[in-house]
């Protein structure tokens, strides 16, 4: 394939295309609510209405307004209808013809959407995620030969140091810094993974973008092989994500038989080959050198770094690992420019973030918003606020890693570094929304309980500090607890926190130390008075 | 092979290219406690007693992974370091049920030493008191999953020095468990070459050998009565 082959099937896409278009949601949380019927019945009511030649029913990926699937989108027409059942097909091509549908229909102008920055999920809800073709109408695959043809590798992670993106998985580690380390690492043979190991409760943003972009994460994936001399790369993927992982096997497929994947792509000396791997459902596999212990075919368990997978990583080779989000970043960048990208966000946290909207909130689904959006944004005018008048409480992000923020705070812009100075993290991408009735020492216990059982047992503070400490929260909420079991808590916390191996138990005391930044009265109105003496305290080692 | 030179707990030393922070402590001297590090096999870094404070980096590092770098200023003994080691062996006896008076590694055990050697003098947080099994089915060897803190010394023997591979990890998190081949009992493990080296790698009385433990401790009265009878009946016969 050359750049007239890819423009050529651009050109046969858009040519094809048909006056109506019908986009019908065909991602997991839509099809849960038989979007497929939906689809199928709709197909047919075009059939018999005899509007085949003007009217096309596209399956596309998540229209980010998922509280109200299935959803479907009328072009050019400019409709969004929601809660659609496979009975309202008929008078959805009705009103093709002129007149309204009876069906539900939501303003696609409201601020739910009219808010949003789409660059991850620019694709999402309009292209057909099964169809390559249709990924390359929009422009996809491009960036990848731009850079295979106009750019050596070096200048493809300058761009990236340039644009200032930063790793989307959590940590926010600048992403051209990354790249850079593993381009400089001496090795002849080097990988490039994708983390898609997505864990954290109530987050789907990245099942969200492999399930209708596939391609763009993909294309991102090889131009970071490009650029630090892989030619190989693993997507680890959580097996609770059939679908992203039957349409990963799908876009691969594909994208080898046009020869933008495999090798001597683009008719350059580059060859780039991606293989699937699927996570047997341990959290902890998303720490990345468990990950790649796993990708081995070992027991997921983390090994203290240094070394760091840049310099030895996977099978003991330069490994350049990044999540979902970041790899769907990466086209955007090189199409419109590292300036361009830098342009969007806040001076240290640039571009977008995708977060996936949950909890007690009116709209829940997937938002893509600008780094430094203020949270009142996203939850009152987005989100539209708690349901039923209630009044919110507090906004956890960061999953078991991060912490609650509370309503007092609402209007710190979402940042890397806002959010760290209020104890949470940024995470990747979960927003829980909490109301009044939510009690702290709940949510604290919650997200032990997680870690807990979540702990791969590899070393002790996070084995059996995770025990302890929800046994306290546990006490706590049973009422049996005093002030010396508190004392214990926040003393474990610092413990855990600072000696375990990983980072699922160096976070995993995070929810419980800012709920009791920001709540503690709750947990002391819980406690019992203290019966007897002062803590138990150490004496000083015998000897040494 | 370049020398480096560094300075662990104010004391300037020398060190080879490669050589981990516990192999040059322990070279100059400096005992730095560890519990799942033994001497012939690879370091894991999971016990985290050996975690030292390194000047310049937020993060407290494994001494036994850590490889030793030019310039480099350690610390092994602060307060801090003290506290967190304590509250680690704390942690470990709340966890399983550690019963020194009746173990059979009483006296020889390594974490028994430790909890000595650290001032852990007693255990704040509340014992678990799990039900773990003991599994006696092998011929020569005993696992007690009572006394496991999942070092994997075993596994990693196992492994990486008999090459058998029968001892394994199963499970996560406090429910991890030592597994012999495909979690078979013992007794019927097909790769076990009864070479015993994981019985001596255990640093508590997880693995023993058969016949050393308190219930097997048997009296011999047959030797008495034998010899009060030569002595005053003036028969020999036992």
């Amino acid at each position: 394939m050359i750049l007239n082959d890819l423009i050529a099937v651009k050109e046969k896409e858009l040519a094809s295309q048909k006056k109506i278009v019908l986009r019908c949601c065909m991602a997991a949380g839509c099809i849960s609510s038989d979007s497929k019927g939906v689809k199928e019945q709709l197909e047919i009511a075009v059939t018999e209405a005899g509007m085949q030649d003007e009217v096309e029913v596209r399956g596309v990926g998540c229209m980010k307004l998922c509280c109200e699937g299935p959803l479907v989108a009328v072009d050019p027409k400019n409709e969004l209808y929601v809660k659609v059942t496979a009975e309202n097909a008929p008078s959805i091509i009705a009103s093709l013809k002129g007149g309204k549908a009876n069906v539900e229909q939501t303003d696609p102008d409201a601020a739910f959407f009219k808010k949003q920055l789409s660059i991850v999920l620019a694709n999402s809800g309009i292209v057909n995620p099964e169809r390559i073709e249709s990924y390359i109408a929009a422009d996809g695959y491009l960036a990848l030969h731009e850079v295979l043809n106009e750019m050596s590798p070096k200048e493809v992670v300058e761009a990236m140091t340039k644009s200032g993106l930063r790793g989307r998985g959590g940590a926010g580690f600048p992403t051209g810094l990354k790249w850079g380390t593993v381009a400089k690492s001496p090795g002849a043979k080097k990988y490039v993974i994708c983390n898609a190991d997505e864990g954290d409760p109530g987050a789907f943003m990245d099942r969200s973008v492999l399930e209708s972009d596939p391609h763009s994460v993909l294309e991102g994936m090889a131009i970071a092989a490009y650029a630090v001399g892989a030619d190989q790369g693993y997507l680890y993927v959580r097996a609770e994500y059939p679908l992203a992982i039957a349409r990963l096997h799908l876009a691969i497929k594909q994208a080898k038989s046009l020869g933008l994947l495999g090798a001597g792509i683009f008719d350059s000396p580059f060859n780039f080959n991606v293989e699937i791997r699927i996570g047997a459902g341990a959290f902890v596999c998303g720490e990345e050198t468990a990950l790649m212990m796993s990708v081995e075919g070992k027991r997921g368990t983390p090994r203290p770094r240094p070394p760091f997978p840049a310099e030895s990583g996977l099978f003991g080779c330069p490994t350049l690992l990044n999540n979902v989000e970041t790899f769907a970043n990466v086209p955007a960048i090189y199409r419109n420019g590292a300036e361009w990208f830098a342009g969007i966000g806040t001076e240290k946290s640039k571009g977008t973030k995708v977060f996936a909207l949950a909890g007690k909130i009116k709209n829940t689904g997937l938002i893509e918003v600008p780094m430094g959006t203020p949270l009142r944004t996203i939850v009152e005018e987005m989100g539209g606020g708690a349901p039923d008048g209630g009044k919110i409480k507090a906004v956890q992000t960061g999953g078991p890693s991060g912490g609650c923020i509370p309503s007092q705070h609402l209007d710190t812009p979402v940042d890397y570094e806002s959010l760290g100075k209020l104890g949470s993290i940024m995470g990747s991408g979960g927003m829980i929304v909490m109301d009044e009735g939510t009690r702290m020492v709940d949510v604290a216990r919650f997200f032990m309980e997680f870690c807990m059982d979540e702990s791969c047992g590899k070393c002790i503070p996070c084995r059996a500090g995770t025990v302890q400490m929800h046994n306290i929260l546990d006490k706590i909420l049973k009422r049996k607890a005093t002030g010396r079991d508190l004392a214990k808590l926040e003393e474990l916390c610092d413990m855990v926190r600072n000696t375990s191996l990983c980072g699922l138990g160096q976070t995993a005391p995070n929810p419980t130390m800012s709920t009791l930044r920001f709540f503690r009265n709750e947990y002391e109105e819980l406690l019992q008075p203290d019966t007897f003496g002062a803590g138990a305290t150490h004496s000083q080692p015998v000897t040494k | 092979m370049a020398a480096k030179t560094l300075t662990i707990d104010g004391k300037q030393i020398t060190a080879e290219e490669g050589e981990t922070i516990l192999q040059a402590a322990t070279e100059a001297g400096i005992k730095i406690p560890t519990l799942c590090h033994l001497e012939g096999v690879y370091d894991i870094g999971a016990c985290r007693l050996c975690l030292v404070e390194v000047t310049g980096t937020p993060k407290l590092l494994p001494a036994c992974t850590l490889k030793v770098a030019e310039g480099m200023e350690v610390s092994t003994d602060t307060e801090r370091l003290r506290k967190y080691r304590r509250m680690t062996l704390e942690l470990l006896f709340a966890e399983r049920n550690h019963v020194c008076a009746v173990c059979v590694a009483n006296g020889h055990c390594e974490l028994q030493t430790l909890a000595y050697s650290q001032g852990m003098e007693h255990v704040r947080y509340e014992y678990t008191f799990p039900k773990w099994n003991v599994d006696n089915t092998h011929r020569l060897f005993g696992m007690d999953h009572n006394r496991c803190i999942l070092c994997t010394r075993c596994v990693r023997v196992c492994w990486h020095i008999e090459g058998a591979g029968t001892k394994n990890v199963s499970g996560r998190g406090g429910k991890s468990k030592i597994i012999t081949d495909l979690n078979q009992e013992w007794g019927d493990s097909e790769s076990c070459t009864e070479c015993g080296k994981c019985v001596m790698s255990c640093p508590t009385g997880a693995l023993f050998q058969k016949g050393s433990t308190v219930g097997e401790s048997e009296r011999d009265r047959n030797k008495l009565e034998f010899i009060v009878n030569a002595r005053e009946k003036k028969q020999w016969n036992a």
